[in-house]
């Protein structure tokens, strides 16, 4: 068995989902190789030459790759395919855009969001926002998997000292072109990496209340701020806020709800953190049934009195 | 240019799936089935395509069991001109999809597909990247604008950190995110109006479509629950929990 990990970075860094991804591909077992594909990457290719038990680091560098466009992507690994077993990504907006796209083209299904390697072809994922877990096996000669990173624990950021190869012989499908790029700025940790997150609902009813209250706390706490989707519908925050079924996932170490119902699309998204706190007013509030640590009461004087005795 | 927009019946958002007491799949017996809630925002884009005279005939397809006739009236109610049901009892995965969305496409010859990004019961976020695949078409995913052009269409995209707008040439398949608009509600004489509406019925083999599971489920279960915690009496008490008890501040 070889297994190819696809890295997850921005061209600059490699990013941690790397490594959870790493640990789903060391948990099915046998030789593991990293692709990083993009366009002046190499300090992400020396980064991922570094991490545990990678024996082969695949560098693929052009114009073609730089957005890394799901018709690019799919051509390239592609011509790598045939040499794996296992084909790993994480299911972050990148892995999910593009590896379908590669799996239809290889003939076989993908196992999207996988939590648990059963064995090397058996796997399970959670379906029907997570209120079901369903453990299935592929027949495929080759898997496709996307992997939830917030299931397997990161691997080390070091002690492998892998051989660095080069892919060449990119093409461009000219099917699709990036015209525009808006990246939020973030003045702080990123919401899928922090130990931290901060998150706000419809109960803050405004974009003003969400800053005013929020921020102060999640500065206090070195926190990354998410969101429901009502809080992102009602344009209080950005759409990659919100945490959720359609969302993203978390699990951070501590996890705070405020003025969020719980709706079981949300719970998706966040009911694996380590420890979860809710500010609402509703006593009823079916958040209240996975929270730790639950206080009734209204978000605008409860916020502010936590933020000051932090 | 005519646009097709698959449509899938799921378990109602609002109910909380559980499984079947052997583990051998979900309990769906006698529970609300409804349209694919990314589906209706993908059926809303078709409509309003067709609406500022951008797309002349919108054809929903759905692929299932009998069943599926009814997600396909709804399509219909809300603006769909005509529908087609693939009709088969295997249990579809989003590969087999694909390939019967496929053969429609190739008999039909739309300028554009619009699939919702993902459904809602198997939550796997696959068909309308695999049929662009197997079209060999662009694909532009978690899509939060559409604007089309000559040949080609202008798509902003939801992705991690932000927004990405993508010049992808046409026909191409597109996928729908939350944010992309409100899908209307199907009124009353609309709902009459479409058990008028044609609604055609084919099956895989018709379609020379090999559309059996490439996975094996082997069973479903209900995840681990997680211990409800405590009620805190204030902000004093939170605190102390959190450094005392948790640990984690
Ligand atoms: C296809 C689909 C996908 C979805 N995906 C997601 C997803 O990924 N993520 C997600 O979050 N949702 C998702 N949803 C939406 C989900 O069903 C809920 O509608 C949403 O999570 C509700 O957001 P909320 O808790 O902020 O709002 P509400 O349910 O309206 O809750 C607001 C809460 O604030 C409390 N509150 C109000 N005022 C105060 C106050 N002054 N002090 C304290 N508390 C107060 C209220 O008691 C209430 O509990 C999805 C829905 C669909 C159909």
């Amino acid at each position: 068995m070889t297994i190819l990990v696809v890295a997850e970075h921005d061209n600059q860094h490699l990013k941690a989902a790397t490594r959870h991804v790493l640990a789903a591909a060391q948990a099915i077992g046998g030789e593991v190789h990293v692709l990083v594909a993009g366009q002046g990457c190499s300090t992400v290719a020396e980064a991922a030459r570094t991490l545990p038990g990678v024996t082969c680091v695949k560098l693929a560098q052009g114009e073609a790759l730089a957005s890394a466009g799901a018709e690019n992507m799919t051509d390239l690994v592609l011509g790598l395919a045939r040499e794996y077993t296992h084909l790993l990504g994480a299911a972050s907006a990148i892995g999910k855009n593009w590896m379908p796209r590669l799996a239809a083209k290889l003939d076989v299904a993908q196992i999207s969001d996988i939590i648990r390697v059963d064995s090397p072809d058996t796997f399970t994922r959670p379906i029907y926002a997570g209120s079901i877990w369903a453990t299935v096996r592929s027949v495929d000669p080759i898997k496709v998997i996307t992997v939830r990173t917030t299931a397997f624990q990161a691997v080390a950021e070091t002690g492998g000292a892998a051989r660095l190869e080069l892919v060449t012989g990119m093409t461009d499908s000219g099917l699709s072109r990036r015209t525009d790029l808006r990246l939020n700025i973030l003045s702080r940790p990123e919401l899928e990496a922090a130990r931290v997150v901060v998150s706000g609902g419809r109960g803050l009813g405004s974009a003003e209340r969400y800053r005013e209250l929020l921020e102060p706390l999640a500065d206090k706490l070195n926190a990354a701020l998410g969101a429901s989707r009502a809080a992102v519908d009602l344009g209080y925050v950005p759409n990659d806020y919100q945490v959720g079924q359609t969302g993203k996932v978390v699990a951070p170490d501590l996890y705070i709800a405020v003025g969020i119902s719980g709706a079981i699309q949300h719970l998706a998204g966040m009911k694996t953190s380590r420890v979860i706190v809710a500010i609402n007013k509703d006593p009823d509030a079916p958040i209240f049934a996975v929270a730790d640590y639950g206080l009734v009461g209204d978000l605008n004087q409860v916020v502010p009195e936590l933020t000051a005795v932090l | 240019m005519k646009v097709l927009v698959p449509v899938k019946r799921v378990l109602d958002y609002n109910i909380k799936a559980r499984p079947k007491a052997d583990g051998s799949g979900v309990e769906l017996t006698g529970l609300k089935m409804s349209m694919n809630p990314f589906d209706e925002i993908a059926m809303e884009a078709a409509i309003r395509l067709k609406e500022s005279g951008q797309a002349t005939e919108i054809i929903a397809v759905s692929c299932g069991a009998l069943t599926c006739q009814d997600t396909l009236r709804t399509a219909l109610a809300l603006g769909a001109d005509r529908a087609v049901l693939v009709e088969t009892e295997v249990e579809l995965q989003p590969l087999a999809v694909a390939k019967l969305l496929k053969a429609l496409v190739i008999r039909e010859q739309p300028g554009l597909v619009i699939c919702g990004k993902q459904a809602i019961d198997d939550d796997s976020n696959q068909t309308g990247q695999m049929l662009a695949a197997l079209l060999g078409w662009a694909q532009a995913t978690f899509a939060s604008r559409i604007e089309l052009g000559e040949g080609s269409a202008s798509i902003t995209r939801e992705i991690d950190g932000g927004l990405e707008t993508l010049s992808i040439r046409l026909p191409a398949v597109i996928t729908t995110d939350l944010r992309l608009n409100e899908p209307r509600y199907a009124t009353l004489p609309n709902i009459m109006k479409a058990k008028k509406k044609p609604l055609e019925s084919v099956t895989p083999d018709t379609l020379e479509v090999d559309v059996r599971p490439r996975l094996t489920l082997i069973k479903v279960s209900e995840p681990p629950a997680r211990q409800g915690g405590i009620k805190v009496k204030d902000v004093a008490q939170l605190l102390d929990k959190l450094k005392n008890e948790a640990k984690v501040i």
